[in-house]
């Protein structure tokens, strides 16, 4: 059992079938779809209330979503810390501010990934708020309700993704 | 229903959301897919990975969730999109998600496996999302309510009963999977 938590990957068939599982306990015992999105636009919301608490009270998406530490939140610090164990476990936890195949593509300059870092994350966060989801609250979640508008956001999210990394890393598979 | 007590404890809510996001988390890093070399790849199609681990929790999850929704024990929670808001937002999303390499959910799992750059993408999604949020009665207006989606589910976008697609896209599933599999993915 112990050999199995150290181990540095598991089956990808394992690892959805696990997610599939605790997405039954999340629609249970929470009443929530799992998704990880909203937490950044509360975390946004916490972020403009520290500049004008009456300003972002006012603001009507922080009347949909409240900037609160909820459920919501608590999932992205634990998957953070969820994946620091399992990456402590299996011996696999590297620091590196520049993923290798960046590095070989685009060199080692730690500045450059993080401006790079910083623009894919500004467009997801907008794309994420303005479909309603991200990979795992449409993606997984919604999908599993058979949800229309989360195959469709699912498919769009991977023909722009396919289409921008093939702009930025060449079509490998053409 | 009967868990109506816990499901409105918001102390407890807080817990259980530490502990799930511990397990999702877990699950993510031992799938490898908080490898910004893992998303990549799949974009650019030479590793499955991604879709492997989507596909099997979307076939293990969704009857699951049928089943507790049969039996009154839960609640579906799903929005209708439109193309104003899905596609486009979708459509940024992606383009994100391949300049980035994470998502939201895999960008905490990759800073917890020691990516550092990852804690800069996740800065950028919650600007992204303040973004969003100021733009958002304007954006509302203007676009995100164009062309709104005939139907809820797919379900009803057929006129089928639930149970019938549940079958029908778990049979699509493990076709896609096995196809993947006998490609060599």
């Amino acid at each position: 059992m112990t050999a199995w938590f150290m181990m540095a990957t598991w089956s990808p068939y394992i690892v959805g079938a696990g997610i599939g599982i605790l997405i039954w306990t999340t629609f249970l015992l929470s009443d929530r779809p799992l998704g990880c999105s909203t937490a950044y636009a509360k975390t946004a919301g916490m972020a403009e209330s520290v500049i004008s608490r009456r300003k972002s009270e006012a603001m009507p998406y922080y009347q949909k979503f409240t900037p609160t530490v909820d459920w919501q939140w608590m999932i992205v610090i634990g998957v953070l810390m969820g994946a620091f164990l399992s990456a402590y476990l299996s011996g696999t936890f590297t620091l590196l501010t520049v993923p290798p195949l960046f590095a070989a593509e685009f060199g080692t300059d730690s500045l450059f990934r993080s401006l790079v870092a910083l623009l894919g994350g500004i467009l997801m966060g907008m794309g994420a708020r303005w479909a309603g989801g991200c990979t795992s609250g449409h993606g997984i979640s919604g999908t599993l309700q058979l949800s229309l508008a989360s195959w469709v956001a699912a498919i769009c999210f991977f023909a722009a993704g396919i289409l921008v990394a093939g702009l930025i890393y060449g079509f490998t598979f053409l | 229903m009967e868990f109506e007590q816990l499901r409105s404890d918001k102390r407890a809510q807080i817990v259980l959301g530490l502990l799930t996001g511990i397990v999702f988390g877990f699950l993510l890093q031992k799938g490898g897919v908080t490898a910004y070399g893992v998303i990549i790849g799949q974009l650019l199609l030479t590793d499955f990975t991604v879709v492997q681990v989507m596909l099997t929790a979307i076939l293990v999850g969704m009857p699951g969730v049928y089943a507790m929704k049969a039996a009154g024990l839960v609640r579906l929670h799903y929005q209708t999109g439109s193309v104003g808001a899905t596609v486009i937002g979708g459509l940024i999303f992606g383009a994100g998600f391949a300049i980035l390499g994470y998502c939201p959910g895999t960008a905490p799992g990759a800073l917890g496996s020691g990516s550092l750059d990852a804690a800069i993408g996740m800065i950028g999604i919650a600007l992204g999302a303040g973004i969003f949020a100021r733009l958002y009665p304007r954006l509302n207006r203007i676009v995100l309510t164009r062309g709104t989606f005939p139907a809820g589910t797919l379900p009803e976008l057929l006129g089928v009963r639930p149970g019938i697609v549940v079958i029908a896209v778990g049979i699509l599933i493990i076709g896609f999977l096995c196809l993947l599999a006998i490609l060599g993915f």
